[in-house]
């Protein structure tokens, strides 16, 4: 009767993970949508954007300015965070990856420098930060004894509001994508490429700012991640990263909406397992739901028919 | 007549150069890094024929050369109690190694180079936290975070290796059989059908060949020769942990393959040794091996993207894949 | 308005335009008539800017345009109705035609309604179908909206791409019957075509292609009469 009483609770982890999972995963998503590339540094993007927001946190504490609430401290946390990371994003597209794809090369090439993207920005991090874990200091901002009672759930606010910051901008990119031109010209983009250039769409442009969305979400995921488990280190990004990428193919690569259902999935079946298994093998799980996704449904649980040899 | 030759001359020259190394070495520090280029050099060999000849981009190799070290350090210590003679063992090896390749290979075949990258690689790491993992109840099987010691050395007809110049002869030898058995693949039939599915896959099917057999050859090949490599690092270092088999270390004989230029033997060769070499030389700047790693990748795809001792010179960009795959099949009849 | 002359350009190694020259002046129909692999479609790309001519130039109300890039050109007033159509299949139609007003930045929204309204007063059929997915329209109303797509950036030129393939013959007539209106509407036309009794009965001038070669020019009427031109250049027909 244990099983009943942490169930619950698990699953109200389980989504909040999920969202987190989820906003990460679009990163990956509008990336492959948009140039049928994975994005092996974006993981580690993800990573930056918890250091941004650890930097300006520690920055604000440091400053002793009094009253510390997260209405200001959050957004401000999260704007840095978003724009760094986003700016990076866009910065490895144009020098890292534009050259190649532009070029036609083979599919190995913008692959192979994304793991070289991804080891130097580890690395790089590691040297400059120290190879040892960096403190949230979530306390301060949501004190331990801040939670409320949902139903038969006794849940911390930070978690309710990592909930809701993820699912706020998942709507906000929803609503930009759909809504406005950006948003079609980012469709009309990942649809056919020619066609959109036809309608005059600056297509190098849309995928610029393709990036740049993709990894400013992945920086936000940053931040929350870093609030809710408050250590973070160099090479959170690794693990992290190949989670959001599972959730992304799950849900259907090039899927947004996917990329979201994919997170809750995984986050809620990561959840339940560990209560079953051993917590150590958690990274197991989300591998092995990569590995049937792709073998047994690669289009995913949203995704139309994956492209296997037409796309470049 | 003075291209072949003088081809010949360089290959005996090197051949001779390798031989005489050791015993001109400095220190028996130098002969163990010469021993270690050997080491990688076979690795190198294997992932050459999954990336280079097949073009199927595995980042996960690391784990057939850690399922072939950890099988000799089952079949060849005291953990299980076990003690197989080496030429016993290694033979055993090469077999399972080239099972567990087409068992990480099946799931694989009808997925496309990034998905592959990346499966790959998932595989890569459920075997370091199997590993890493399988030693609580009910049984030990891996020793965990803390490994397999006191593993037995190799012992042929009674001598026990012990020197590190020792195991650079056998590591030698064990490189030029990998080398010949590399380059008979290559211009066989096997290696005609890797280098037109590699070139294009579609056309290679409508060429006749059965690519799924193929690939999983290819895979299985190259698992074979990690785990001679797993095989030997288990036997020298007379130890094994999970942390020998990081995805870095994939990453590491990937890089290798891709500075060498994919598909070159050559290349191959010269990416190992420069890749364990360079850190050995630089071993002050070992903190920033990685860094400089990532970086290094990055510019050699935009630069170099076939590698500093290009197979062959690339006029067009566009795989002339039809008939690429004609030719070889053509001239196999 | 449209000059090629002697344009030439290879497709990967093929030569696929050997000295194409041809004009379209301002309020035509001209239609560009030949077989498959006659260098219709590289001749659309070379204008469009997706290919570069290795040779010769392509003008385009007096300046050059061969070497722009395919959005520059299309900002000048070019609009392509592509061969099969190529809508957005994940867009609804009336986001499809959203698209095509990309061009033109800055446009009063009452400017862009009205536009709406006239691609509507064609096509009557789209207005019926306006927030359904454009993967779900039948190949002639996908190519009803094809062409509302391009008619929706006012462009100057319009260049069609085999309109009538994969369309029954009915629907075929119906097309170049509204290809007639846009015309008197006052866009000039450059129609490519395979099907050369239909594009010849509403252009002014046509030109044959083959194998990169223009190898006849002539009025539509005379191209129309002249036997022995339509059976070696044309086909039956």
């Amino acid at each position: 009767m244990d099983l009943l009483q942490i169930l619950p609770q698990q699953l109200v982890f389980g989504l909040a993970l999920g969202t987190v999972y989820g906003l990460i995963a679009l990163g990956y998503t509008m990336v492959y949508g948009i140039l049928f590339m994975i994005n092996f540094a974006h993981g580690d993007v993800f990573m930056i954007g918890s250091y941004l927001g650890w930097g300006v946190l520690v920055a604000i504490i440091n400053a002793q300015i009094g009253g510390l609430h997260p209405l200001w401290v959050l957004p401000l946390m999260l704007l840095v965070a978003m724009v760094g990371a986003g700016l990076l994003g866009a910065g490895l597209e144009r020098f890292a990856y534009r050259p190649l794809y532009l070029r036609g090369a083979t599919r190995l090439g913008p692959l192979i420098s994304a793991v070289g993207a991804s080891l130097f920005l580890q690395n790089a991090v590691m040297l400059t930060q120290g190879a040892r874990m960096k403190v949230y200091m979530t306390n301060l901002l949501f004190p331990g004894t801040w939670r409320i009672q949902v139903g038969s759930v006794n849940v911390s606010v930070l978690v309710l509001v990592m909930m809701g910051v993820a699912l706020l901008m998942m709507w906000g990119l929803h609503l930009l994508v759909q809504r406005t031109t950006l948003g079609r010209s980012i469709r009309a983009v990942a649809e056919d490429r020619e066609m959109a250039a036809i309608m005059g769409v600056n297509v190098r442009r849309v995928i610029a700012t393709t990036f740049f969305l993709g990894s400013a979400l992945g920086g936000a995921g940053g931040v929350l991640v870093g609030l809710y488990y408050t250590q973070i280190d160099f090479f959170m990004g690794y693990s992290a990263g190949l989670k959001a990428f599972t959730a992304a193919v799950l849900g259907g690569i090039g899927n947004i909406r996917g990329a979201m259902l994919g997170g809750l999935v995984l986050g809620i079946v990561e959840s339940l397992a560990v209560t079953f298994v051993n917590p150590a093998f958690k990274d197991v799980i989300a591998f092995l739901i990569l590995i049937l996704t792709l073998v047994f449904r690669p289009t995913g649980l949203l995704g139309e028919s994956l492209p296997d040899w037409e796309k470049v | 007549m003075g291209g072949s030759a003088r081809r010949l001359t360089i290959v005996v020259g090197v051949l001779a150069a390798a031989l005489v190394a050791p015993l001109l070495a400095p220190s028996d520090y130098v002969i163990g890094v010469l021993t270690r280029i050997c080491l990688y050099a076979t690795l190198a060999l294997g992932l050459n024929i999954v990336v280079g000849f097949a073009g199927l981009l595995d980042l996960g190799y690391v784990a057939f050369f850690g399922i072939g070290s950890y099988l000799y350090a089952f079949l060849a210590s005291p953990h299980f109690g076990v003690h197989l003679p080496f030429l016993l063992a290694l033979p055993i090896i090469i077999v399972a190694t080239a099972v567990s390749g087409i068992l990480i290979g099946a799931p694989t075949l009808r997925l496309r180079g990034d998905y592959l990258a990346i499966v790959t690689l998932g595989f890569g790491e459920i075997t370091y936290l199997l590993l890493i993992n399988l030693d609580r109840d009910p049984v030990n099987i891996t020793g965990g975070p803390n490994g397999i010691i006191a593993i037995d050395p190799p012992a042929l007809a009674g001598f026990v290796f012990s020197r590190n110049i020792e195991y650079y002869y056998l590591f030698f030898l064990a490189l030029l059989v990998v080398l010949g058995a590399s380059a008979r693949l290559r211009d066989s039939r096997i290696g005609w059908a890797w280098q037109a599915i590699r070139e294009d896959e579609l056309a290679a099917r409508a060429m006749g060949i059965n690519t799924t057999v193929a690939k999983l050859q290819a895979f299985a090949i190259g698992a074979a020769f990690a785990g001679i490599g797993g095989t030997f690092l288990a036997s020298w270092q007379r130890s094994v942990f999970p942390d020998n088999f990081l995805f870095t270390e994939s990453v590491n004989i990937l890089a290798m393959v891709i500075l060498g230029g994919m598909g070159s033997l050559v290349g191959v060769l010269l990416g190992a040794t420069l890749l364990v070499a360079f850190p050995e030389i630089f071993r002050d700047f070992q903190v920033y091996r990685m860094l400089v790693f990532g970086l290094l990748l990055m510019v050699l795809m935009i630069f170099r993207p076939h590698g500093l001792l290009a197979v062959r010179s690339r006029r067009e960009e566009e795989p002339a894949a039809g008939r690429v795959a004609e030719e070889k099949a053509g001239a196999s009849l | 308005m449209l000059k090629l002359s002697d344009v030439v350009t290879f497709y990967g190694s093929l030569r696929a335009l050997q000295g194409v020259t041809l004009e379209v002046r301002q309020g035509e129909i001209v239609c560009l008539l030949g077989g498959n692999a006659s260098g219709k479609s590289t001749t659309m790309k070379t204008i469009l800017g997706m290919v570069r001519p290795s040779a010769g130039r392509v003008e385009f109300e007096g300046e050059r345009i061969d070497h722009l890039p395919t959005e520059t050109v299309v900002r000048r007033g070019i609009s392509l109705v592509p061969e099969a159509r190529r809508i957005f299949g994940r867009m609804t139609v009336w986001e499809n035609l959203l698209m095509g007003t990309l061009v033109r930045r800055g446009a009063p929204a009452s400017e862009l309604s009205q536009d709406v309204e006239r691609v509507y007063a064609l096509f009557p059929r789209l207005r019926e179908r306006a927030q359904q997915l454009g993967g779900t329209l039948s190949g002639g109303e996908q190519q009803m909206l094809a062409i509302g797509r391009a008619l929706m950036a006012r462009p100057r030129l319009l260049l069609m791409d085999e309109p009538s393939m994969g369309l029954a013959p009915a629907l075929v007539d119906q097309v170049f019957d509204i290809i007639q209106t846009i015309n008197r509407q006052g866009t000039t036309i450059l129609v490519v075509e395979q099907n050369a009794a239909v594009a010849l009965s509403i252009a002014s001038r046509g030109y044959v292609l083959q194998n990169g070669r223009i190898v006849v020019h002539d009025t539509a009427e005379t191209l129309l009469r002249a036997d022995h031109i339509r059976r070696a250049y044309l086909g039956e027909n």
